[in-house]
């Protein structure tokens, strides 16, 4: 599979003075090398080393950072720390799984894009995150995640911080969720009584937060009325 | 601005070198300084550091000396890219690259302040100029994180400028290994890994062990979710670490350093890299450092993406060149660890303590923290918080000091409802114990743990039995299999959790649930599986009342686990748009155009397609 271009195993045995406690470190080179771990180069390390077979097939697949398998021509880091959970990994997880064809850890069936949703990438304050060939892709939602990814398929690609700005993001999904809860709660008393009108000005109030909102909830006021 | 090719033969050497490196840095007029820390690279942090260093570069008046710093996190990443400026400590926010002209000419030349990219929040009348006027920097107090955002991460004569291996040069010209252990001992440094061992104790234990060659080891394997605390602390002051374990070499008598850092922080990897060469460069690692006779060096080795290889045997392992799994501890690692001698692992925050413990004195450290956890602790505060960011506070602050002092409170105006420290080892922390001093063992009573130091705060739209499944479902994924508890433990304990996500728990899965939990923690080989139930358990024990919900009346009081809520559409706000009608995936909406829609709650999966679409906020869950 090895093309004429890559470093011999040799090369990279050497570079740590062949030291079987290094086999990690260099089956590191190795896949940074190829993309993944091909067959018949760990058997050269294996016997390079003096290290069995088994153990180095052991160390390859018990470490989640070791492929066996080919490299799409993207790689999706898909961040599912607590953070970007807690902010909706799950749910972009899954849009990429139905959307692509991916399942974690595998390649899309045309190779663009091969999935490796991973434990944190420690940028929380981005969540949820996303880094597809090195870049970050913060503040995303399903839409914008599968958007993102289209784009890229198609060969474009977006400057990471650009993408999406995440305190607007941010502050979009806070005022859609701080009044879909007071509409709730309005919602509860209207059953009972139909008390019409009344949250709208407690919508209002509840804006003081930021200029921003307040001009939505304008907005939203002035479709309610037009509505009626 | 390169760095003098010489290689130090004594402490005199160093410090010559010293007055020569601040000698220059006192021609520097101004400074700029970047955050490239792991929350504001990801926004062009380094496009933003790129633009000034070439402005610093080309600039041609003869008497201004500008520096244009790359340097460590600075804390407030939720406002990130953060950009500073010296003389004056102006503090600038949210900088984008096009922005930097503006900067340079106004404040960096001009000595002007940029007052549209200033800080300002909803309880200040007017906007912070500096770091200080922050409400989020109160309270601060940076230890092992003191140059981190200060210095250049990348240069090793900003850190011996600012006094960097002034400790190693006291230890190995005037002080006996077994003193080191005592101010070590003395200073009440605690483990900042998760343990929470006396350092000082390991380190006489390490010490003490039978044998000729030992190990000195840093755990730069942070692999909790939402931490992100080593991170920032490698990347920012990569030559802490190394001073540290040099200072532990010397104390335990081992002339060989290990820094295991996760492959998942690249920028980490290239920081001590490049720092590690550069000490070697300058002879503070190697043969005979600063001419007393001490050798030491420290190789590198990247981790695989396994979380357990936090662990210390399994650490171990993996440097060994093996699967990462765990083995017993009735021989502890500082008697047999690597290879089978004796090994002194500690976390990479505890290395980073040591310089200032040794260069300060035990009294001082001492008098930080409380009565049983002394000094300061860094967090990642995170989660549902106003600012997300970098903390290094004393211990034996109040949750709630950080969680809404610091942090800044919860966004929206949403309720707090708990916050997890210690990562998936550790547990939910209710409320009512917001005024709770943070310490080792506080939080350990509370049913959590100090951990690494991951804070993770949850308002009242988080369920908690899907928080707990989502960490169980992370240790099922991490755990090793070697021991029987916890690879089918945990396996077993997903399964009743999911069921009861699902509206299809049973009376009595509580119960099973603590007697797994119970078993678990008496019987798993290693910290991973002996912990793995906690995010269960003090989930249970703070709000077993919204278990009860799922199973008893099948509903999710925090309407996150899908089925066991209703979205409904709210006639009152809903502008007959069709947007959700046309997005439904299974036709489930209807209604006129302009006329208030209905979901058809028969057709309904609850997929919530219509609560993301609505434009208007109509759809709500109930």
């Amino acid at each position: 599979m090895a093309d004429t271009q890559t470093e011999p195993v040799a090369a990279i045995i050497d570079r740590y003075n062949g030291d079987p406690g290094m086999l990690i470190p260099m089956m590191q080179d190795l896949q940074a090398e190829h993309g993944y771990l091909p067959q018949g180069e760990l058997k050269e390390l294996s016997s390079g080393l003096a290290v069995p077979l088994a153990q180095v097939y052991s160390v390859a697949t018990f470490y989640s950072s070791f492929r066996l398998m080919p490299k799409g021509d993207h790689t999706i880091q898909l961040c599912m720390g607590t953070v970007c959970f807690l902010k909706g990994a799950g749910k972009i997880a899954e849009a990429i799984r139905e959307q692509f064809d991916l399942v974690p850890g595998g390649t899309s069936p045309d190779r663009k894009f091969t999935f490796a949703p991973v434990n944190c990438v420690g940028a929380c304050a981005l969540a949820p995150v996303m880094v597809v060939d090195g870049e970050y892709y913060g503040g995303l939602t399903t839409d914008s995640a599968v958007g993102l990814l289209e784009k890229i398929a198609a060969g474009d690609k977006p400057a990471g911080e650009a993408v999406v700005d995440k305190s607007k993001a941010a502050a979009e999904k806070e005022k859609k969720r701080g009044v879909a809860k007071k509409k709730k709660a309005a919602a509860g008393e209207k059953k009972g009584g139909g008390l019409k009108k009344k949250k709208k000005p407690a919508a209002g109030k509840k804006k003081s937060g930021g200029a921003k909102k307040k001009k939505d909830a304008g907005k939203k006021k002035s479709g309610g009325s037009k509505k009626k | 601005m390169s760095t003098v090719h010489t290689t130090l033969e004594s402490a005199n050497d160093l410090q010559h070198y010293r007055t020569a490196v601040q000698q220059r840095a006192s021609r520097v007029d101004r400074i700029v300084r970047v955050c490239c820390g792991p929350g504001c690279i990801p926004k062009g942090a380094r496009e933003v550091h790129r633009r000034f260093a070439e402005a610093a570069e080309a600039l041609d008046e003869e008497n201004v000396v500008v520096e244009a710093r790359l340097t460590g996190c600075q804390g407030l990443c939720e406002c990130g890219p953060i950009v500073t400026v010296d003389p004056g400590g102006i503090f600038y926010q949210n900088v984008k690259e096009e922005d930097v002209p503006e900067i340079w000419r106004e404040s960096v030349v001009g000595n002007r302040v940029v007052e549209r990219l200033l800080y300002q929040d909803e309880g200040m009348d007017k906007p912070a100029r500096t770091a200080e006027e922050i409400p989020f920097y109160r309270g601060h107090r940076r230890i092992a994180l003191a140059l981190c955002g200060v210095i250049d991460a990348r240069s090793m004569d900003d850190y011996i400028a600012a006094g960097g291996y002034e400790a190693v040069a006291k230890v190995l010209a005037s002080m006996a290994p077994e003193e080191i252990i005592e101010v070590i001992t003395a200073s009440g440094l605690r483990g900042r890994g998760g343990g929470g061992f006396l350092t000082g104790r390991k380190w006489q234990s390490a010490r003490n062990a039978p044998g000729e060659s030992r190990y000195v080891i840093a755990n730069g394997d942070e692999g909790d979710p939402g931490a992100f605390m080593d991170r920032a602390l490698m990347e920012g002051v990569p030559h802490a670490v190394i001073e540290g374990m040099i200072i532990g070499g010397y104390a335990i008598g081992s002339s060989d350093g290990y820094i295991y850092v996760r492959d998942e922080y690249p920028i980490a990897v290239e920081r001590l890299r490049n720092a590690v060469g550069q000490a070697r460069e300058l002879g503070l690692l190697g043969e005979n450092i600063l001419g007393s006779g001490f050798d030491f060096d420290i190789r590198l080795n990247r981790g695989g993406g396994a979380f357990v290889c936090g662990e210390s045997t399994a650490l171990m392992a993996s440097l060994e060149g093996r699967v990462g799994e765990p083995r017993a501890k009735y021989i502890h690692t500082v008697e047999s660890g690597l290879h089978e001698k004796p090994s002194l692992l500690n976390n990479v925050e505890t290395w980073a303590n040591v310089p200032h413990i040794i260069s300060k004195g035990a009294d001082w450290y001492a008098s930080l923290g409380t009565e049983r956890s002394k000094g300061t602790k860094v967090f990642s505060l995170v989660g549902k918080v106003k600012n997300t960011g970098l903390v290094e506070v004393p211990m034996g602050m109040t949750l709630r000091e950080i969680i809404f002092g610091i942090g800044g409170g919860i966004p929206g105006d949403r309720a707090f409802k708990a916050v997890q420290t210690g990562g998936p080892s550790g547990g939910c922390i209710p409320a009512e114990f917001l005024d709770e001093p943070v310490d080792f063992d506080r939080l350990t009573e509370l049913g959590s743990m100090m951990g690494s130091g991951g804070m993770i705060v949850m308002d009242e739209d988080t369920c908690m039995v899907n928080v707990a499944k989502y960490f169980l479902n992370f240790l099922k994924e991490e755990s090793c299999g070697k021991c029987t508890p916890c690879r089918e433990g945990i396996a077993q304990a997903l399964h009743i959790l999911t069921n009861i996500s699902k509206g299809e728990g049973q009376e009595g899965d509580i119960e099973k649930l603590e007697a797994l939990g119970t078993l678990l923690e008496d019987t798993a080989l290693c910290a991973l599986g002996k912990t793995a139930a906690y995010p269960v358990l003090s989930t249970v024990r703070y709000f077993r009342d919204e278990y009860e919900a799922h199973i008893r009346e099948k509903r999710c009081p925090a309407k996150e686990c899908p089925g066991l809520f209703r979205y409904e559409i709210d006639p009152e706000t809903c502008t007959g748009c069709r947007l959700c009608a046309k997005k439904c995936p299974v036709d489930a909406i209807t209604g006129e155009r302009k006329e208030p829609h209905v979901i058809d709650q028969e057709k309904c999966t609850n997929c919530g397609t219509c609560f993301d679409a609505c434009p208007f906020s109509a759809v709500i869950k109930v």
